[in-house]
C-alpha cells in the first residue's frame, strides 16, 4: 500500500471491524435488514452504497467551504438524491428483477443515515482524498454486515446461495436434507434480520471487551 | 370504510418499524427514555402529516407519467417520475426547516420538547419512506394520503414508545454483558416484530390472496416462496 499511508489505511479497516458503521455507530440499520433475505441483494445493495458514499463524500467534501452551514443539510440530501438518482436508472436498466425486490430501498439510500452520518462527521472537515477512502471504507464496513446477515439468512432460510443450492436439494432429499434436515423459512422473514445483527453484535462484544456498553 | 381498512393497516399491520425497519436508526438511537421517545414519536406524526400529502399532490400533478396535462395536452407527454427522489427529500428537508421556524415563533413550550428532534426528522428515513410508499403503493386521493401519513406516524410513535418503554425497565435485568444496550435492544425489537406480524391476519380474515398491498419484505419473501414452488414443480 505505498499510495495510501499508515493513517488512510486506518480510515479502511477502522470501520471494518471496531468502529462498524452498523454495529457500532448504529448508522445505516434501515437497509441493512429489510433487503438481506437473499445474499444477492444485499451485495447489489453494497455496492450501491459504496458508489453513492465514496463520489458523495468526495462531492461533499469538494463543497464544504461553500456550502452555508445554514443550509448544509438541504445542500447534502441533494448530493445523495442526485447520486442515487444515478444508482436507481442503472439498476432499473440493467437489472430490471433485482430492482423490483429493492423496491424502495434504492431511495431509502438518501435517507441512510450512515451517509449523511459520514458527511457531518468526516467529509465537511477533511480534504477530498482522505474523506473518498472514508467513505469507501465506512462503505466497506456497511457492507460486511449485509453480507454477512444476508449469507445466514440465505443459508439457513432457503439453503442456498447466490440462488445455488449449496446445502442439497429440499424436494428430492439429497445432500443434508437426506439425513432430515429442514430449511429454517423463519429465516426469511423479516424479525429474523433483527435478531441476527443481534447476534453480530453479541459475537463482536464478546471478543472486544473494550465494546461492552454500560447499562 | 377505505379510510379506516388504511387507518390500521398503516399502524398494524404494515408498521413502519416492525415491517418495514424504517426509522430505525432513531429509533435505536433515541428510545433509552419514555419522554424523549415520546417527544421525536409526536414530531414525526407531526412532519408525516404535512409530507405525504404535500408529496402526494406533488407526484399527482407533477411528476407521474402525464401528470403535467393540466397545463395542456402538449405537455401529457412529460415523464419526471425518475425526479421524484429528489423532488421528495427536497419538500421534506423544507418542510422541516419550516415547520422548525413556526413551531418556534407560536409555540416556544412545543419548540422546547421537539427542539434538538425536528433537524434529526429531515434524514429519518420513515418519513422519507412514507413518500415512498404513498407512490408505490398508489394511493388514490389527497384524503387517503393525509391519512397514510399520520396512521404510518402514530404506528411508529407506538414502535418508538413500547421499546424506549421496555428499555427503562431492561435496565434493572441482569443483561449478558456483550449483548448491553444496542444487541439486546436489537433482539427485543426482532421479538416484537415477530408479535406484530399475527397482526397481519386482522384485515384479511384468513384469505390470502385479498391482500392487496404488501410491504417489500413480502414481496421478497414471497418471491422466495415462489422460487421454491416453481422448484417443486419443475421436480414433478
Amino acid at each position: 500500500m505505498g499510495l495510501l499511508s499508515k493513517k488512510d489505511l486506518k480510515l479502511i479497516t477502522d470501520p471494518l471491524a471496531d468502529n462498524n458503521p452498523i454495529t457500532i455507530q448504529v448508522l445505516g440499520i434501515c437497509s441493512a435488514l429489510a433487503i438481506t433475505a437473499e445474499l444477492k441483494a444485499s451485495i447489489v445493495m453494497s455496492v450501491a452504497v459504496l458508489f453513492v458514499m465514496g463520489l458523495g463524500n468526495l462531492t461533499i467534501s469538494l463543497m464544504r467551504n461553500i456550502i452555508p452551514s445554514k443550509i448544509r443539510i438541504i445542500a447534502q440530501l441533494i448530493v445523495v438524491a442526485t447520486l442515487v438518482i444515478i444508482v436507481d436508472l442503472v439498476l432499473k436498466a440493467f437489472a430490471y428483477e433485482l430492482s423490483k425486490t429493492l423496491s424502495v430501498f434504492v431511495g431509502l439510500i438518501i435517507t441512510n443515515c450512515i451517509i449523511m452520518g459520514r458527511f457531518e462527521a468526516f467529509a465537511l472537515a477533511n480534504g477530498p482524498l482522505r474523506s473518498f477512502i472514508d467513505g469507501i471504507g465506512n462503505a466497506l464496513g456497511y457492507a460486511l454486515i449485509l453480507i454477512i446477515v444476508g449469507f445466514f439468512r440465505e443459508l439457513l432460510g432457503s439453503g442456498s446461495l447466490l440462488g445455488f443450492k449449496v446445502l442439497g436439494d429440499s424436494i428430492e432429499k439429497t445432500g443434508v436434507y437426506a439425513y432430515g434436515y429442514e430449511n429454517n423459512g423463519f429465516m426469511l422473514l423479516a424479525p429474523m434480520a433483527l435478531i441476527t445483527v443481534g447476534i453480530i453484535i453479541w459475537v463482536q462484544r464478546s471478543r472486544n471487551e473494550a465494546l461492552i456498553e454500560e447499562n | 370504510m377505505e379510510h379506516l381498512e388504511l387507518f390500521f393497516k398503516a399502524i398494524f399491520i404494515d408498521n413502519m418499524v416492525f415491517a418495514t425497519f424504517l426509522g430505525m436508526c432513531s429509533y435505536l438511537a433515541v428510545s433509552k427514555k419514555v419522554s424523549t421517545a415520546v417527544g421525536l414519536g409526536a414530531a414525526v406524526i407531526f412532519v408525516m402529516a404535512i409530507t405525504v400529502p404535500l408529496n402526494w399532490l406533488l407526484d399527482t400533478y407533477i411528476l407521474k407519467d402525464g401528470a403535467l396535462a393540466w397545463l395542456g395536452p402538449e405537455y401529457a407527454v412529460y415523464d419526471l417520475s425518475f425526479l421524484s427522489f429528489i423532488m421528495f427529500i427536497a419538500t421534506i428537508a423544507t418542510m422541516v426547516q419550516l415547520v422548525e421556524i413556526i413551531v418556534e415563533k407560536f409555540s416556544p413550550s412545543l419548540y422546547n420538547s421537539l427542539g434538538i428532534f425536528l433537524p434529526l426528522i429531515a434524514v429519518n428515513c420513515a418519513i422519507l419512506g412514507g413518500s415512498l410508499f404513498m407512490q408505490s403503493r398508489e394511493i388514490q386521493t389527497v384524503g387517503l394520503a393525509l391519512n397514510y401519513g399520520v396512521s404510518s406516524g402514530i404506528g411508529w410513535f407506538l414502535a418508538i414508545l413500547a421499546i424506549a418503554a421496555i428499555r427503562e425497565k431492561i435496565r434493572y435485568s441482569n443483561v449478558p454483558a456483550p449483548l448491553r444496550g444496542l444487541g439486546i435492544t436489537f433482539i427485543i425489537t426482532g421479538l416484537m416484530a415477530i408479535g406484530f406480524m399475527s397482526f397481519g391476519g386482522m384485515l384479511t380474515g384468513g384469505e390470502e390472496e385479498t391482500k392487496e398491498t404488501e410491504t417489500a419484505q413480502v414481496e421478497v419473501v414471497k418471491e422466495a416462496i415462489d422460487i421454491a414452488n416453481n422448484e417443486k414443480e419443475t421436480h414433478e
